[in-house]
């Protein structure tokens, strides 16, 4: 199990794995420190 | 909340995660801000494919209150696919693990109208009414759920 969540950039990218992989996408807006 | 192992877990297992920062992503965070109206952070989303957003998380929460909002979004996914024994599962396993967070009213309210959706059987709902004299009386789902007591 990774240590920190493997977040995508690509939003449409992460559509279509989600598509693939029959999961919801999680989508967060975030200002938190990189 | 999101380093937390029980949090990371969840998100690897049940979703794609996806983020656009604020600064780092900026044209993407206004084109999928405007898309989704999210005007503020953190703002987290629940989304099926396509593009149907089915819960929405509005600022910080501790730890056990955002995993509580990622498996009652994974309810109300379920729900808005007309899975709805998938969905009753789910939300009385929101209330089950996290019984004493804002999602448990809300998990047992829509748990017993997945059951009806699931069944037909109209009792599903004045049993569930009947709960809520039992737990979360003071709720905003117990007021909801009042017109189901026969």
């Amino acid at each position: 199990m990774p240590e920190q969540i493997n977040w995508s950039h690509d939003f449409e990218s992460a559509v279509k794995k989600a598509q693939q992989a029959g999961k919801p996408l999680l989508l967060d807006f975030s200002a938190a420190p990189m | 909340m999101y380093p937390d192992p029980e949090i990371v877990r969840l998100v690897a297992e049940r979703f794609v995660p996806v983020r656009v920062h604020v600064k780092e992503d900026g044209s993407e965070f206004k084109r999928l801000g405007a898309m989704f109206d999210a005007q503020w952070t953190p703002t987290t989303l629940l989304i099926d494919s396509p593009a149907t957003e089915r819960h929405r998380i509005e600022g910080f929460l501790p730890k056990e209150d955002f995993a509580a909002q990622l498996e009652l979004g994974l309810a109300k996914a379920a729900f808005g696919r007309g899975a709805f024994d998938e969905a009753q599962r789910t939300f009385e396993r929101v209330l089950e693990r996290y019984p004493k967070t804002d999602a448990g009213p809300e998990a047992q309210y829509w748990a017993g109208v997945s059951r009806y959706k699931a069944t037909g059987d109209p009792s599903a709902l004045g049993e569930t009414a009947r709960r809520f004299s039992e737990r979360y009386a003071d709720s905003t789902w117990a007021k909801k759920a009042s017109v189901w007591r026969s």
